[in-house]
């Protein structure tokens, strides 16, 4: 009986926290990378490397700042 | 086209609404529970006149009314008035290019929404207009974000979506026409200059002869530099990892700034207001033209961040501490208009003083353009127009607690500008104790000693004084002795976001500048040639600096004389915003529902013009620009000096900023009268047209992707989502957007 409420708790407790580090990563927007590392399996690309997609990301975010209100 | 155009049968759609349901007893209950709860915590707060009140009413009132209104009102706007179709797909879907326009899971945009439109307005604004008492703040706080503000970035969220996330101006001038465009353009731009310079303003005040604050700051610079490096070069993209170094550097540099006290270096950071604009002058320009991974987005990832630990941190102070309201519910400011903080009585200027919580016109800005282009389904604008905004709105019921919990004596010494305490705690104790809020010298300077600070006599500007609030309620909450640390950490965590919405904004600003003028100078719209990016900057930042100088050197008081323009600046924005929806809602033969937008305008429209109108009117020299510009041009012609200016040079002063400040005022209030009469007009064709006249509204196309409306998805929605898996298989996943590790819905 215990035991099985301790696994309850236990499995909770690990979908808590994949949930925040769901939450986190795609926040972040850290889970982009992992996308498109998916895209390109699927479509057979060869995927260009981390350092360079982040720069890209860079780029597009220098063009598009976006506002933050007061 | 009309909304109702187009209903094409898109596979595995979610259920039709179809009806009226019985609501289930158990909803019943609930709801009723959470009505009663509700009302009798704006019972508890509308009759008690002298009893000893605890703040937690303030947030029971806030959210049970939040929760009756997204639950009913967000509803109903959704499905009856904008008639939100989950069939349609949205620009995310129809135009994904992973870019800008990308579908984003609506919980993430949430975040992304609420951090973009959060930031030190809701703290501000509450924090001043609690010289009226806690009821006037917390009433329109509660009622404005419910009717007015929630339903602005709702609505607007929505048309700009269904026009491909079109931004405000651009919107305008399609729907209402080229005149009004073109007012609205500038209206845009003069009020974002006026809002940098107010918070940039805030930042001054805060940080002036306050050496522990200016080192703490001061080193988010580097950290935020280091942040930049370590993600574009040391380890790119790990942002979580680089986050969690930066807030550790920056919990560190709070408690750094508390050991340079007596050193060489205390004295070496202790800045004049006027260096302090210069410091702001030359960060905003480096910040706007340095690119935008090396400070600009990692000092994003950090002040959103914190924004959202610090918000979560008092909520659950508040829980713990259960603070006791020490101000009235209604005072005599609110009534004569004689207040020290700002000028003016109740009516109008509770309504433009908050701003940010209630209804901001700015939000028009983010809620057009950015996210409309995310959004993965149509119904989810409640959630994060509607839903966001209530977010903002608790953050601003936060700020008022925080200021109405403090002693009042210590409120009105430390917001009353220093011409009227005379800067030392003995004049100040004088002068607010005639105010009838009896205080002592002792008092005030135990007060400043408490969390470190030379003094805390007309701090104002509404930073200091909500990390007063913050740090009692953190030091009850959490064990005494930490008051210094949480008030420096609340400072730290005001000007950082402020900053950031300073950096963010130059750059917007730039960005519009060029554009416009890259109509008629091919050459300075190109993003990517630097003479036109510097000189754009230059422009930004000279006269957001301007304003902002103008301001700290006033001996009126730069809050006192700017803040009430920038409210209005604000709420006059939200006017061509609810303007627009307005018009839009009357285009697509909607009329009968037009009063969902049209009964806010009204409101915004009479307390920003009646305040446009008592600023640069009024024959009382507190409150209008002109008559305190009269006023003191007199006694200059006579060779008299008049209190506070001391020097001859100090009433040339006042002569100026008055005629300036006025002239800005009025020029505001002309912007948005030209859109509203040439909105008039296009409502009165419309209407002469009995129906739905064309609109640029994109057509509709069948969309592909089944997801949840609300924040947690119902069993319909989850039964919905599994079918579509079935019927279309893995491919709905290439979207991108929902992996297989994503959380339990």
């Amino acid at each position: 009986m215990t035991g099985r409420i301790t696994t309850d708790v236990r499995t909770a407790a690990a979908r808590a926290w994949r949930g925040v580090r769901w939450y986190l990563r795609e926040f972040s927007g850290e889970a982009r990378w992992d996308e498109y590392l998916r895209h390109c399996a699927e479509h057979g690309h060869e995927p260009m490397s981390r350092r360079e997609f982040e720069r890209h990301r860079a780029d597009a975010q220098e063009r598009n700042p976006g506002a933050r209100c007061c | 086209m009309s909304t109702t155009a187009s209903r094409s049968d898109a596979g595995g759609a979610p259920p039709a609404r179809t009806g009226r349901r019985r609501p289930s007893v158990r909803t019943v209950v609930v709801w009723t529970a959470v009505a009663v709860v509700g009302a009798t915590a704006w019972t508890v707060l509308a009759l008690a006149r002298g009893e000893t009140v605890s703040a937690l009413w303030m947030l029971f009132a806030a959210l049970c009314s939040y929760a009756i209104a997204y639950r009913f009102y967000a509803r109903f706007i959704a499905r009856r008035v904008l008639q939100v179709d989950d069939r349609r797909a949205t620009p995310a879907e129809r135009l994904h290019n992973g870019i800008d326009f990308d579908v984003t899971d609506r919980r993430v945009l949430f975040g992304h929404h609420f951090a973009a439109i959060a930031g030190a307005g809701p703290l501000v604004g509450p924090v001043l207009a609690a010289q009226m008492g806690y009821l006037p703040g917390t009433t329109w706080i509660i009622v404005g974000v419910i009717f007015a503000g929630a339903v602005q970035d709702m609505t607007v969220l929505f048309f700009s979506m269904r026009r491909n996330g079109k931004s405000l101006g651009q919107m305008v001038r399609e729907e209402i026409g080229i005149v009004g465009g073109i007012a609205a353009l500038i209206a845009v731009f003069a009020i974002m200059i006026i809002i940098l310079a107010v918070l940039a303003l805030i930042v001054v005040n805060a940080l002036a002869e306050s050496p522990w604050g200016v080192f703490s700051i001061a080193l988010t610079i580097p950290i935020a530099l280091f942040m930049g490096v370590y993600l574009r070069v040391l380890r790119p993209g790990r942002v979580l990892e680089a986050t969690a170094i930066g807030v550790v550097l920056l919990l560190l540099a709070v408690v750094g700034g508390g050991w340079i006290d007596g050193t060489g270096l205390a004295e070496a950071l202790t800045l004049s207001k006027e260096w302090l604009v210069l410091a702001l002058v030359l960060y905003g320009f480096v910040a706007s033209v340095l690119p935008v991974w090396l400070l600009l987005t990692p000092r994003d990832y950090l002040s959103t961040f914190m924004k959202i630990g610090v918000i979560v941190l008092l909520a659950i102070g508040l829980l713990i501490a259960r603070p006791v309201l020490q101000a009235d519910a209604v005072t005599e400011f609110a009534r004569e208009g004689t207040g020290p903080v700002f000028a003016g009585s109740l009516f109008p200027f509770v309504f433009i003083t908050i701003a940010c919580g209630a209804l901001s016109g700015f939000h028009a800005l983010i809620s057009s353009g950015t996210t409309p282009k995310m959004v993965a389904k149509e119904s989810q604008v409640r959630l994060i127009g509607y839903g966001g905004m209530l977010m903002e709105s608790f953050v601003a019921i936060s700020a008022l607690i925080a200021a109405v919990v403090i002693d009042q004596g210590l409120y009105f010494a430390m917001n009353a500008p220093a011409g009227a305490t005379g800067g030392t705690p003995e004049t100040a104790a004088a002068y607010v104790s005639g105010l009838g809020f009896p205080t002592t010298a002792q008092d005030l300077a135990a007060a400043s000693a408490a969390v470190q600070e030379p003094s805390l006599v007309s701090r104002t500007g509404g930073a200091p004084t909500l990390a007063v609030g913050i740090a009692n309620i953190l030091s009850d909450a959490f064990g005494a002795g930490m008051a210094a640390f949480w008030y420096h950490f609340a400072i730290m965590f005001e000007a950082l976001f402020i900053l950031t919405a300073v950096d963010a904004g130059t750059r917007v600003g730039r960005f519009m500048l060029q554009d416009t003028i890259g109509n008629v100078w091919r050459r300075f719209g190109d993003l990517s040639w630097r003479p036109g990016n510097i000189m754009a900057s230059a422009a930004v930042v000279g006269l957001w600096g301007y304003i902002l100088y103008v301001g700290v050197t006033d001996p009126l008081g730069g809050v006192n004389q700017l803040f009430p323009l920038f409210g209005i600046a604000n709420q006059l924005l939200a006017a061509i915003a609810l303007t627009l929806v307005t018009v839009l809602l009357i285009k697509h033969g909607k009329v009968k529902y037009a009063w969902v937008t049209a009964v806010p305008l009204a409101w915004d429209l009479t307390t920003t013009m009646t305040a446009s109108f008592q600023k640069v009117f009024s024959s009382d020299p507190a409150v209008g620009y002109f008559a305190q510009r009269a006023r003191y041009a007199e006694a200059q012609d006579a060779g008299e000096l008049l209190a506070p200016a001391q020097t001859p040079e100090q009433m040339d002063r006042i002569v100026y900023n008055s005629t300036l400040n006025g002239i800005l005022q009025a020029a505001f209030a002309l912007l948005v009268v030209v859109v509203v009469v040439n909105a008039v007009v296009v409502i009165a064709r419309a209407l002469q047209a009995r129906g739905p006249v064309p609109t640029t509204e994109e057509r509709a196309v069948p969309s592909d992707i089944v997801e949840p409306s609300g924040l947690f998805a119902t069993a319909e929605e989850k039964r919905a989502m599994a079918e579509h898996e079935r019927l279309v298989g893995a491919g709905a996943r290439s979207h991108g957007t929902f992996t297989e590790e994503g959380p339990p819905r």
